[in-house]
């Protein structure tokens, strides 16, 4: 019975309200396009269409190849990333004088786009997955790397402190000091990671390559088939979406509050 | 009286950050000697960077003085020695993802303790500061008071002859601290521990100590000691005793002219330069 908690509640209620109404705003305007302002149908394909296509690659299980081309590319460059990334973190983060040397340098190799080596991974590593998974390697490393760094290498002197003044062991200094102490870090990185390497796998897919939910979405564009474009990009966003909530709720269990 | 052997001894102990000629090179301290009494409260006082805090990290084995030696309860100091004393710091150094009953038996864990006793002897401590209703809490639910005592409980279940405390209420408000000083007096008078006890406050000085050693400026060294003949637990009446303002007073006197030296070289960027240089020089250790 508090008036403010439930006005933030109602609050609450009313933003979901305008979201759905400006999503619906966005398909009736779409449906408009197509139907009553005439723009061609190849360019925007109508929204009732998309959705029969969708129902169709859904139920068809057409998608099974391409999705799992591209969940095997993303599988393999989120291991690598994740391996080299939070061992090498781990180990800079041991002595000050490396953080000195690397956390600048692996910032600024970051902060260029890397998918400009994409040619140069499709040249040496051919058209195939490989050169897809390294290049969603090399650009989540630099988040989980950074983030590992940061987690482990600004751990509160005091507590350090704290504990080797009560005897703490090395393993029990980095089971229950380090590790608690850098995980909510670290496990931003992973997240972060996770969602660059998912883009850049798909994006190069769109660039040059011989299969995945990319390479598809790029083969029925230049077919001219829009309508069914649209339903894989529908379907790509929902496994995205997918993807994302399950890293994120992960990530929400292993912090501490 | 009843043993000639001093709790801590502290001999000819000189400590410096950096090396000479380097810009970051820091005397902090010089040719310090200073004795611990067993079962007494021993307050430092001096100005701020005199090298007080480092000098407690040193008794501990925290850190590792350039010259001189400290032995504690006669064996020589080397490293940390979690059997023989327990450190109290300024922010409570509290495991923030524990809540308090974990953080105590953690301690305890680290020190050593056989696992069918830590449940016990958490349970006793958190009673002892008055915290047992919050040993489920974490420490970010607590205020600034409450943390102090649940780190002073997780020092008192550790079961150690000696306590060091690095400035442990400087952090928290006047009224506050007055009770906890009080609390910590009553404790002393019970327990009969020896208390080393790091302080920029005057009047929390002469309230709990039984003898306050005055420092120097930087380089710190012990410029005079102080007695305070009063038996524990003080009550908060003696904060307006003619004796106590006497002692304070004095104190005051003591420290005005060092005070005034240390404020002129504020040069230094940094303002608790005495801590910061301490866990640095522990880092390079790590």
């Amino acid at each position: 019975m508090n008036p403010s908690g439930r006005g933030i509640a109602t609050g609450r209620i009313w933003s979901r309200l305008v979201q759905i109404a400006f999503l619906a705003a966005v398909l009736v305007l779409w449906s408009l396009a197509t139907t009553v302002w005439g723009v061609s149908r190849i360019l925007l394909p109508n929204p009732v269409n998309v959705w029969h296509q969708l129902i169709d690659v859904v139920s068809s299980g057409a998608f099974i190849p391409d999705l799992r081309v591209t969940l095997g590319e993303l599988a393999a460059a989120f291991a690598i990333s994740m391996s080299l990334g939070v061992s090498l973190g781990y180990l800079i983060s041991r002595s000050r004088y490396l953080i000195r040397v690397f956390e600048p340098l692996l910032a600024a190799i970051y902060s260029i786009p890397i998918i400009l080596f994409l040619p140069l991974y499709v040249l040496l590593l051919g058209l195939g997955p490989d050169s897809k998974i390294a290049l969603g390697a090399t650009i989540s490393f630099f988040p989980i790397v950074l983030s590992t760094i940061a987690g482990f290498g600004y751990v509160d002197r005091t507590l350090v402190t704290a504990a080797r003044s009560m005897g703490a062991s090395n393993l029990q200094m980095f089971r229950h000091v380090l590790v608690p102490a850098a995980l909510p870090v670290v496990l931003a990185g992973l997240r972060m990671g996770f969602t660059v390497a998912l883009l850049s796998v798909i994006a190069s897919e769109t660039i040059a390559s011989f299969a995945g939910l990319g390479h598809h979405i790029v083969d029925l564009a230049e077919n001219m088939d829009t309508a069914r474009m649209f339903a894989y990009i529908v379907f790509v966003i929902a496994i995205v979406a997918f993807l994302n909530a399950v890293v994120s709720t992960l990530e929400g269990r292993a912090r501490w509050r | 009286m009843t043993s000639a052997q001093p709790a801590i001894r502290v001999h000819g102990v000189s400590h410096q950050f950096g090396q000479a000629g380097e810009a970051r090179h820091v005397q902090a301290l010089l040719d310090t000697s200073l004795e611990v009494a067993r079962g007494e409260l021993q307050c430092l006082i001096g100005p701020s960077g005199c090298g007080k805090s480092t000098l407690l990290g040193i008794m501990g084995g925290l850190i590792a003085p350039t010259t001189g030696t400290v032995t504690v309860s006669g064996k020589p100091v080397r490293g940390p020695m979690p059997r023989d004393l327990a450190f109290v710091f300024q922010e409570s150094a509290l495991f923030p993802w524990n809540t308090v009953f974990e953080n105590i038996v953690l301690g305890m864990t680290f020190q050593g303790v056989a696992k069918a006793e830590r449940r016990d002897r958490a349970r006793r401590a958190l009673e002892a500061v008055g915290l047992l209703d919050f040993a489920e809490h974490y420490p970010g639910q607590l205020s600034g008071g409450m943390r102090q005592r649940a780190a002073l409980a997780r020092a008192l279940s550790l079961q150690t002859d000696i306590l060091l405390m690095d400035e442990p209420f400087g952090a928290l408000d006047e009224q506050t601290r007055m009770v906890l000083g009080e609390d910590l007096s009553v404790l002393l008078s019970r327990s009969k521990k020896t208390i080393v006890f790091v302080t920029h406050s005057l009047g929390e000085a002469v309230f709990l100590a039984d003898r306050v050693a005055v420092f120097s400026a930087r380089p710190g060294t012990v410029k005079q000691i102080i007695t305070v003949d009063e038996p524990h637990p003080r009550k908060p009446s003696f904060m307006t005793a003619p004796k106590f303002h006497a002692l304070r007073d004095q104190l005051y006197g003591l420290l005005h002219d060092e005070i005034r030296k240390a404020i002129s070289e504020t040069a230094q960027p940094r303002r608790r330069y005495d801590q910061a240089g301490a866990a640095e020089a522990d880092g390079d250790r790590a």
